[in-house]
């Protein structure tokens, strides 16, 4: 049985998705609705992670439940280049190029959550399969928030 | 006939009456000094422009001139009665400072020019940017305040013409989560409820909603219920001690930003108690088993601590909600403009929903508005949508607005949602829109974080047109400025927040070459050589009432149905809701009567967006989640408020408005008893908070905010301790700054912060922290607040009154032809 494997790869994927949105926020700190939702949805993530190293215990996994946290001078130096680039105009290509990584590591972790279910399907774990039926969905809403995203500001970064 | 002073008696003489009883009339009139009644040349049809309730009401001319107005006895929505804006705001019409030249920007300088040389420069300007950029260069911000002929036009230049996807009105600040909501819930825009509602209700809930300030002719209806026999409970959401508050059975005075856990907890407290319609939710609805689960980790007393709310009067309030049988509720800006603006607003529907109150006489819900003809600004397209509430994501519908347009369907922008106003200064900010054309709004007061605003609008690459009636602040920062007729010197019709549609005919001349806005945007569509696919030109009307025809034709068939009007019909006797077809020529008093919705997949407007990020769901989703086109009852979670106090910010700051100013002031304060009962601005904090900052009333204070400061005087009001409030209508016109401040400022906007609700896109005017500090001593005199909603606790401060000047006649005898409707 290898679900505590899972559990580990979960652990760290979500703690990475978790930082990404973070990143995200402060890298666009002048594109307001990047840098509120992606604060508020990088917590959905951080909750995923104290509840994955929470369900880890049963497997003899020992994970940190407590979700990696940033630097706080990175992110300091992150947000005021943002707004000292603010009037340029290639910050809206860093924008996508961030989205698209964003959406790309969120269907990892949404990858992820599917294998455990199918995991904790085959050998009747339903604390496991609750777990995934409590987190992956937040998982499917981080990436259809970065698609959603790509997909309104890609025209005017693109054509302008 | 009562003479009152209607600064002093804002909403007039009682005319008590009963539950299902009709509203008794009475009309109220206001003359220029030393005209009398048959002095009177002509009485000209119109309704209220000042606020969104749609009061009817007559224009007076004598000589060519304005001297007054009179409600009209006849309408549906006022019987006769007036608001003190409607009352005196008249006045501002004939102001001197009206622009009556177009202006240019010369060596630096606003000079006067011709029309010609004017719209040379905005045209010449357009073409070149199309040529360098194309359509994504250009962006348009138009207002709540124009006519639905102009909304129309200009939806047709912008989409099908420019092609630009950058359209939206200031009703993103006023509205927006009101549509947003209704879409969310019901698959479409498109108001359920009524304003007879009040007449039968036996519980009234207002949301965050000021209706004694914002819509006073229907507060007097409410009044008057409460009044005569039988009258209904009221139920308050609000921090303030509004009158609102005041005459409330329970009145909830939630910490700012927890909007959504309030509701959440009623909410929890009704399906606990199983006061639920089960078997319309089995036949109506999608959603209600999410509903339940979320709201399970909402119980009372944890709700309690969030909100900072008695668990009690929580119970109390959720057991009037859940056994009242007739409820109506209304949601305004205490909802719209606070954090998580759309989920809360949303569930307020979803009380309707979950207790079967909907389409019937006294269960009603208003998602109201703010502005005069938001409504319309809403179905024409003005905000971005697509016209007659089509779903830009529904290719089927962009293919029937293009054979309205006779354009080709490609033409018409609809590959991502609309770019709403802060989205679009940003693109300002960062250089890609290069032209604005702003229409009766005022940007450089009225959105947040003005310091950035004025940094946005003042770029030299900004091509910035100004359409107006005065020289606001942000015109004074135009490239073109371009002169307007105003409400009373052009026709065009109207919509309400209950659906009602008004005539408003032209009364008397514009000022010297201001010219009507539909003018103005049929001139600069021809201009633009702008062609259908047959090369005709696109806008193939000339005047207000072709206009009218072309969107009747536009809305057939869509829930905002105008083909049953005209303008002979709308003219004499009452104003008449949509939809109004062959069908149903008299329009229609509530929607969703039967429990059918205009949410079925392929008919409805939006397939709705996440309520916590805001993504907008694909169609395949939407279809699976409603494929039989029920009402949606959705619901999320509580998220802590993007920013809270602080020991550097320790108080929660909210902004809103008075009953005596509307907007930034461009006309109400022109006009004198609405400037004298308001005269600047105040900052209001309760007397616990007072205490601990050593203020008294009257003290001049300071507000910081992490984004800038103002000065005030200050009022000790009954507010919620830890909160702070600020009236947004103040901002540098009539000042030495012109368009910023000059040393101090004094607009609330300096304070609030760049966030809007992911959803409605509406920015949040009621979430920031923020510090309050004494300056100095006042001199004794108080602050400038009226005694409204900003009434003072300190002994002695004298009641707001508007003398002499201010006396309107109120006839009581007059009675409603054709009875009540």
């Amino acid at each position: 049985m290898k679900l505590g494997l899972v559990l580990r790869e979960l652990h760290r994927s979500e703690n990475h998705l978790a930082l990404d949105l973070l990143r995200i926020s402060e890298r666009h700190q002048v594109d307001h609705e990047i840098y509120h939702v992606a604060r508020d949805i990088a917590a959905w993530s951080q909750r995923h992670v104290r509840d994955i190293a929470e369900a880890a215990v049963d497997y003899g996994v020992d994970l940190d439940a407590e979700p990696q946290a940033e630097r706080s001078l990175a992110r300091s130096v992150r947000e005021k280049s943002s707004e000292l680039v603010g009037r340029a105009r290639t910050p809206g290509l860093l924008l996508l190029r961030d989205l698209r990584a964003l959406y790309l590591d969120a269907a990892g972790v949404s990858v992820d959550w599917e294998m455990l279910a199918q995991a904790a399907q085959g050998i009747q774990h339903t604390d496991v399969l609750a777990l995934t039926e409590r987190c992956h969905p937040d998982t499917l809403r981080q990436m259809r928030w970065a698609n959603a995203k790509l997909k309104e500001s890609s025209t005017q970064v693109l054509i302008s | 006939m009562p003479q009152t002073d209607r600064i002093a008696e804002p909403w007039g003489t009682r005319t008590p009456y009963g539950p299902g009883t009709p509203w008794p009339a009475r009309t109220d009139t206001f003359l220029a000094d030393g005209v009398t009644a048959d002095e009177v040349d002509r009485w000209v049809q119109s309704a209220t422009i000042l606020h969104s309730n749609g009061d009817a009401l007559d224009i007076a001319v004598r000589d060519g001139r304005m001297v007054g107005v009179r409600g009209r006895v006849e309408d549906r929505v006022n019987h006769g009665r007036l608001g003190p804006k409607d009352l005196y705001g008249w006045q501002a019409n004939a102001d001197p400072a009206r622009l009556t030249r177009p202006l240019v920007r010369k060596d630096g300088e606003l000079v006067e020019a011709t029309w010609d040389e004017a719209m040379e420069r905005v045209v010449s300007n357009a073409k070149q940017l199309m040529a360098e950029q194309g359509a994504s260069a250009i962006g348009f911000y138009t207002t709540g305040q124009l006519f639905l002929e102009e909304y129309y036009t200009l939806g047709l230049i912008a989409h099908g013409g420019i092609g630009t996807n950058h359209v939206d009105g200031n009703t993103r600040l006023c509205t927006a989560t009101a549509a947003a909501a209704l879409k969310e819930s019901f698959g479409s825009d498109g108001q359920p409820g009524s304003y007879t509602d009040i007449d039968h209700a036996d519980v009234i809930a207002l949301f965050g909603h000021n209706m004694a300030e914002t819509q006073t002719v229907l507060w007097s209806r409410v009044l008057d219920r409460l009044a005569g026999p039988n009258p209904p409970a009221i139920i308050c959401v609000d921090p303030r001690m509004t009158p609102v508050a005041r005459a409330a059975t329970v009145h909830l005075a939630p910490r700012p930003g927890t909007n959504l856990a309030l509701m959440n907890g009623l909410l929890h407290e009704i399906v606990a108690q199983d006061w639920v319609d089960h078997e319309y939710i089995d036949q109506h609805t999608v959603g209600f088993a999410d509903l339940a689960q979320m709201v399970a980790d909402y119980p009372v007393e944890r709700v309690a601590t969030i909100c900072d709310v008695p668990a009690a009067d929580l119970r109390e309030a959720a057991r009037i909600l859940g056994t009242g049988e007739r409820l109506l509720s209304t949601v305004l800006q205490g909802f719209y403009q606070s954090h998580q603006a759309t989920a809360a607003s949303v569930q307020v529907n979803n009380v309707h929903l979950v207790r079967g109150m909907l389409g019937k006489p006294g269960c009603g819900l208003l998602q109201m508005n703010g502005q005069p003809t938001a409504e319309n600004t809403r179905e024409c397209g003005a905000d971005g949508d697509l016209p007659g509430f089509r779903n830009w994501s529904n290719d089927a519908h962009v293919k029937d607005l293009a054979e309205v347009w006779n354009v080709d369907p490609m033409r018409i922008p609809h590959y991502s949602p609309p770019t709403h106003v802060m989205q679009m200064m940003r693109y300002v900010e960062e250089g890609s829109i290069r032209m604005l054309w702003v229409q009766a709004t005022n940007p450089a007061v009225s959105l947040p974080e003005l310091a950035r605003v004025r940094s946005i609008l003042t770029q030299e690459r900004l091509f910035l047109v100004v359409q107006d009636i005065f020289l606001s602040e942000t015109a004074q920062l135009a490239d073109v400025v371009l002169p307007a007729a105003t409400w009373g010197e052009k026709t065009g019709t109207f919509t309400n927040v209950d659906r009602t549609v008004h005539l408003s005919e032209k009364a008397v001349e514009p000022p010297g070459e201001a010219r009507p806005d539909l003018d103005i945007f049929i001139d600069f569509g021809h201009r633009m050589g702008l062609r259908d696919k047959d090369d005709a030109p696109l806008v193939k009307w000339h005047d207000a009432e072709s206009a009218f025809e072309a969107w009747k034709e536009c809305s057939r068939g869509r829930p905002c149905d105008y083909t049953g009007l005209s303008y002979d019909k709308l003219r004499g006797g009452s104003g008449i809701q949509w939809p109004c077809t062959e069908e149903q020529p008299a329009g229609t008093e509530r929607l969703y009567a039967d429990g059918q919705f205009w949410s079925s997949p392929d008919y409805c407007e939006s397939y709705g967006r996440d309520l916590i990020t805001g993504a907008p769901l694909e169609p395949t989703e939407y279809a699976a989640l409603n494929p039989e086109g029920r009402a949606v009852i959705k619901a999320a979670q509580y998220l802590v408020p993007h920013e809270i106090p602080s020991e550097q910010f320790p108080l929660q700051l909210i902004t809103g408005r008075t009953l005596y100013q509307f907007h930034t002031r461009t006309k109400t304060g022109r006009a004198p008893q609405l400037q004298a009962a308001a005269p600047g601005v105040w900052v209001e904090v309760s007397a616990h908070d007072a205490e601990a900052l050593g203020l008294a009333e009257g003290d001049l204070a300071e507000v910081t905010t992490p984004r800038g400061g103002l000065r005030a005087k200050a009022r000790i009001s009954g507010i919620r301790p830890g909160v702070a409030f600020v009236p947004f209508h103040y901002g540098y016109w009539d000042t030495s700054g012109g368009h910023e401040p000059d040393g101090q400022g004094r607009a609330a906007n300096e304070l609030t912060m760049t966030d809007w609700d992911p959803c409605s896109k509406q920015p949040l005017f009621k979430t920031a922290a923020a510090a309050v500090r004494k300056v100095r001593d006042g001199d004794g005199s108080p602050a400038p607040a009226p005694s409204t909603g900003s009434a003072s606790v300190t002994p002695g401060v004298p009641a707001t009154a508007g003398g002499a000047e201010a006396v309107a006649d109120e006839d009581l005898s007059a009675t409603r032809p054709g009875g009540p409707r």
